[in-house]
């Protein structure tokens, strides 16, 4: 068991060096210099060879990268071309609201995929089924942000139960910011769930033809109890990792609804950067969401190998 | 008895109204998309304007035949250098194995770890934008994704009976991978197809309604429904009919799709 | 093995029981909300609170090294110069009391008024004051002045009564105006740029780059207090999420709203129009080919129909310029130019055959797209010079990225945008197209023009002077130095219980007459 830990652990190291590299090559494969944001296009040889060596861009890459990722770890993310001030300055109070947005995705897609799932599983072929492929299948098809349109119409310019654009920051009110955060969660989440809901349904259709179901029901078990009984545990597997894969287009998915909401999170900060070719900020963002996305993939891991037995030797 | 698949016909119907429905705009759109028209300006969907105008009274009918073109030849160009590339990689990585595949996996793997639209600003925000670089960049992000699954069949597949006499009778590799193997793997490649044409759309429509896609004069949809936003209440009409043909075609080629898959089975 | 599946059962039972109760309390606190105006009064109960919306980023805090007239609008609230703004484009004394000019216009001398005290406490001094003047002209730097009109300085002294006494090399009529140049406590240069101090009404509380800049009401401020005690502006560059701020209550008041959008907000707020006191052009970089030949830029004029421009972007509310000047400078605003060009396709395509281009040529249009008035105008623009052969590409860039690489850089072809003027003399809005000026971002060179200019800088004839800075003006008309539209219509938005907008001749923004009804 621990060697297993050390090794998943050993893995996820490797995968952050992995994307931190890929994040840290990209932007220095960049054609010009940061030296000529900084100093102008009329700056002597001399000025940008000075700054170049005060910024450390006359070392070799590997250096930079390793120098680059110790600040990066002390939580030092660079200086934004810009506004001349640090990133973490930049992004500090706006990291909150996006990842919120993520989590509450995330719950939202839990809560409605399970009871949902079982129940088309439980009547399969029934009329609830078929009501539930429907809708499930157009869910699917509506772009997230599409639906975040959508939501701001009818909840908030029909029927008025929360301001669009009106968003409330953590600090004046924790219960009208997650109120708040409801809707654009909501936009995240709908389409996810009705995936998820479809990959349950399946994954609970495949266990019920399994042969210790079948043995269940031999001993005389009704459907709900096998369902709920041995079924359910099984099934969850595939719904785990599916929702982990998921995490990355969850936090993609906020940083677009953000848009539509009016949210002052990392994705307004992210596209004006990339407008502005603020370097820094947006491989600040990157790496920052691509280590979220990845230690999110390691708990699913860990909770995915809690859950299945089988795995443990693995 | 045989189930009749419900989805592949309505995904195959839907699917072919919405692709006349785009066409029909490549030859024929009942105003310039980009006609402005100061007159005109947010005016109601009327007989004259079916989906009425936007805020520089262009005719949003117009706009929504031509911006789903664009996006249509968008997302078929992003699939077709993802396909290609994807195909290749995952056709040799599946078929041969070996420390190159296993090195190619992982790094396609990283890839995949990241949210692909995020990816895709980076690769924008690198290259600038523009919609040639868009097609790259999303094409670029589509490859690892078609590899594995190109690589899983293949690697399905050859150790198979038929590949193995194929070998043993002086086959040459490449023969026997496009035209020994390739052949059997079309469904599975079929339905990854239509998954990988909704992402595409998707994405693209994504960042144009984030405002890092196509210039403010080219059509699109998702440029329409940013547009359409800061006019929602006093003009629905803007947003509403680009919404709805995102929908309807990403719904129809997710129900063929979803067809194919249920056929497999 | 099931205690585990149980342990996950139970954690999703209450974290759905948590969030449905959280829904539940929110849900409940909204029902007392729904109405927005009650909202805001819970918010404001004070009174006196407003969170401005404003499309663009501050560029410095600075205030003699800000460039934008969209920093110096907000910054008004803040700084003052001896002299300030009045709302009808003339100056008023503000740190000075009182102040006089020598009959050959080369020494202006200033009387500092009493009690004048900097947002940190201290009064103003004689030596604060030289500090600032002295700053502007350069000689606290490497002597390259701050402010451009300080290079006419040739020396600032304090004189045996304690005024301040500004000696020109050139005489200037129009100096006066360039000393609302701000006055800073003296040796904060350095630290202006994150904590400004001035003597203005507000004083500075924060600023978030992307999102917030803060300022209170000073309670020491010489003149009449303000009646709100804290103004945020919002730097939203987004309209959708101006408009979306505006409905949802997180805005009380916008300014520079995009007509395009007026009717999504004109039910439940007040909309005062006036005009933006720009010159909003189709900016055309001389320098490049084929725009150096006049010909070109003269067939780009008579091709293009500014009231239909006027029409899309301002609902016919804006005002037609033809030059670099705007109809509040009435003293040298000159109507009949506005006219000069009408549309005439023929002449155009003639013009431009001549040019050597009878087919026309393709361009690209920058525009700043924070700013959906230029960008709109540019899509119109591209359309009517279609016309006669012109494919005209609009490329949207960033506020921050325009000002670097348009502004400064002259990296561009036609750019759509506006220009203001920093204080109100016609020198500010024509100078700077003299040959190798610094902010002759379109690189327009012409002799007569120069030669009209500083001729008029220097005249101490008042007569004379409107009579040549007119000359300059029908210059840049002619030459069509650039395609000169219109003075942007403006839309300032805002709470209904909110009043006392006082609108400027300059690109000036006075939140201190600004109060609840």
């Amino acid at each position: 068991m621990l060697k297993t830990i050390c090794k998943r652990l050993g893995l996820l190291v490797l995968t952050l060096l992995l994307v931190t590299a890929l994040a840290f090559f990209a932007f220095s494969i960049i054609p010009g210099d940061p030296t000529d944001t900084i100093l102008g296009l009329e700056a002597t040889e001399q000025q940008v060879a000075a700054l170049r060596a005060e910024l450390g861009l006359d070392l070799p890459l590997p250096v930079r990268y390793f120098r680059w990722l110790g600040d990066f770890l002390r939580g030092d993310l660079g200086v934004s071309y810009n506004f001349d001030i640090p990133v973490t300055d930049l992004l500090a109070g706006r990291i909150a609201p996006t990842f919120t947005l993520t989590l509450m995705a995330a719950v939202l897609i839990v809560l409605f995929s399970i009871p949902l799932g079982l129940l088309a599983a439980r009547y399969e072929g029934g009329w609830i089924d078929r009501i539930l492929t429907v809708i499930n299948q157009i869910a699917m098809s509506v772009p997230n942000f599409v639906m975040g349109i959508s939501l701001v119409f009818l909840f908030g310019l029909v029927l008025h139960w929360f301001q669009p654009g009106g968003y409330v920051s953590p600090e004046s009110g924790l219960g009208s910011y997650l109120w708040f955060m409801l809707f654009p969660s909501l936009a995240v989440a709908l389409p996810k769930s009705a995936m998820t809901i479809k990959m349950l349904r399946g994954s609970v259709l495949t266990e019920l033809t399994a042969d210790y179901i079948r043995t269940a029901y031999s001993k005389g078990n009704s459907r709900a109890s096998a369902l709920w009984r041995h079924v359910l545990r099984n099934a969850m597997i595939p719904v785990v990792t599916f929702l982990a894969t998921t995490i990355a287009e969850l936090v993609a998915g906020s940083i677009v609804v953000e848009q539509v909401f009016a949210i002052p999170g990392l994705g307004q900060m992210l596209i004006s950067s990339i407008s502005n070719r603020d370097y820094p900020v947006v491989q600040a963002i990157i790496v920052l969401v691509a280590f979220v996305v990845v230690l999110c993939n390691f708990l699913a891991d860990a909770l995915y190998r809690v859950m299945d037995p089988r795995l443990k030797g693995r | 008895m045989k189930k009749r698949n419900w989805y592949l016909t309505f995904g195959s119907v839907l699917t072919a109204c919405m692709l006349v429905f785009i066409a029909l705009g490549f030859f024929w759109t009942p105003y310039d998309p980009g006609a402005l028209s100061a007159r005109d300006k947010l005016a109601e969907p009327s007989l004259q304007h079916l989906f009425g105008c936007d805020q520089l009274g262009r005719d949003v009918f117009s706009r929504t035949l031509n911006g789903a073109g664009n996006t249509l030849i968008i997302a078929l160009a992003v699939l077709a250098v993802g396909f290609v590339f994807g195909l290749l990689i995952g056709a040799l990585c599946g078929y041969y194995g070996g420390a190159v595949d296993a090195t190619v996996m992982r790094v396609c793997d990283a890839i995949t770890a990241f949210p692909s639209i995020l990816l895709a600003m980076v690769v924008i925000a690198i290259i600038g934008p523009g919609t040639y670089n868009i097609i790259a960049a999303l094409g670029i992000l589509f490859i690892p994704s078609f590899a594995r699954l190109v690589r899983g069949e293949f690697i399905k597949y050859r150790s198979r009976d038929f590949v193995h006499s194929a070998r043993l009778a002086g086959v040459p590799a490449m023969r026997i991978i496009f035209v020994h193997i390739l052949p059997n793997t079309w469904p599975v490649l079929l339905s990854g197809l239509t998954i990988g044409f909704n992402n595409a759309v998707l994405s693209e429509a994504s960042m144009s309604f984030l405002g890092i896609g196509v210039g403010p004069a080219d059509a699109s949809l998702g440029r329409m429904l940013s547009e359409g936003q800061s006019s929602l209440f006093s003009a629905p009409w803007c947003t509403l009919f680009p919404a709805l043909v995102v929908i309807l075609l990403v719904l129809g080629v997710g129900m063929v799709g979803e067809g194919i898959r249920e056929r497999i089975r | 093995m099931p205690k585990v599946f149980k342990r996950v059962l139970l954690l999703l039972t209450v974290a759905s029981l948590l969030l449905i109760s959280l829904c539940g309390c929110a849900g409940d606190t909204d029902n007392g909300k729904k109405d927005p105006s009650s909202a805001q009064s819970d918010e404001l109960s004070d009174g006196s609170s407003v969170t401005v919306g404003i499309a663009q980023d501050l560029d410095s805090l600075d205030p003699h090294r800000a460039l934008n007239a969209g920093t110096s609008e907000v910054m008004f609230n803040i700084f003052e110069g001896l002299m300030k703004a009045s709302p009808d484009g003339g100056v008023i004394p503000a740190v000075a009391s009182d102040y006089e000019i020598s009959p050959d216009g080369k020494t202006y001398t200033f009387t500092l008024r009493e009690g004048v005290t900097f947002h940190n406490g201290n009064a103003v001094t004689l030596e604060d004051v030289l500090y600032s003047l002295k700053r502007c002209a350069g000689s606290e730097s490497d002597g390259t002045p701050l402010i451009a009109a300080f290079s006419n300085v040739a020396d600032i002294a304090a004189d045996d009564r304690g005024r301040v006494v500004i000696t020109l090399t050139e005489p200037s009529l129009e100096f006066l105006n360039a000393t609302t140049a701000a006055i800073i406590p003296q040796g904060t240069g350095d630290s202006q740029a994150t904590a400004p101090v001035g003597t203005g009404p507000f004083s500075f509380v924060s600023y978030m780059p992307q999102n917030s800049m803060e300022m209170v009401r000073y309670e020491g401020y010489w003149g009449t207090a303000p009646k709100l005690e804290k103004v945020t502006f919002k730097i939203i560059t987004d309209v959708n999420t101006l408009v979306m701020g505006l409905n949802g209550g997180t805005l009380d008041m916008v300014i520079h709203l995009p007509n395009t959008v007026a009717a999504e907000v004109q039910n439940n707020f007040t909309v005062l129009e006036d005009t933006m006191k720009l010159v909003q052009a189709l900016y055309i970089n001389n320098s490049v080919k084929p725009f150096d030949d006049v010909r070109v830029r003269q067939a780009m004029y008579y091709a293009i129909n500014v009231p239909e421009i006027i029409d899309f972007v301002c609902d016919g509310a804006g005002v037609p310029t033809g030059t670099s000047m705007y109809p509040a400078f009435t003293k040298y605003f000159v109507p009949e130019l506005a006219h000069k060009y009408q549309q005439d396709l023929t002449k155009a395509k003639k013009l431009l055959a001549d040019a050597g281009y009878p087919n026309g040529f393709e361009m690209t249009i920058t525009v700043p797209g924070n700013y959906e008035q230029h960008v709109d105008t540019g899509l119109v623009l591209s359309q009517q010079l279609a016309a006669i052969g012109i494919t005209a590409n609009v490329q949207e860039v960033a506020w921050e990225t325009w000002v670097s690489d348009v502004y400064k850089g002259s990296q561009f072809e036609g750019t759509v945008s506006g220009i203001a003027a920093s204080n109100m003399t016609a020198r500010e809005m024509l100078e700077r197209y003299t040959t190798g000026h610094s902010k002759n971002f379109i690189k327009f060179s012409n002799q007569e023009f120069d030669d009209v200019v500083s001729r008029a800088m220097t005249t101490m004839d008042m007569d004379e002077q409107v009579t040549l800075y007119k000359r300059a003006q029908e210059i840049l008309n002619e030459q069509a130095a650039s395609l000169w539209l219109q003075d942007l219509c403006d839309l300032v938005v805002m709470d209904p219980k909110l009043d006392g907008m006082t609108f400027y001749a300059t690109y000036v923004l006075d939140m201190s007459t600004i109060y609840y009804k």
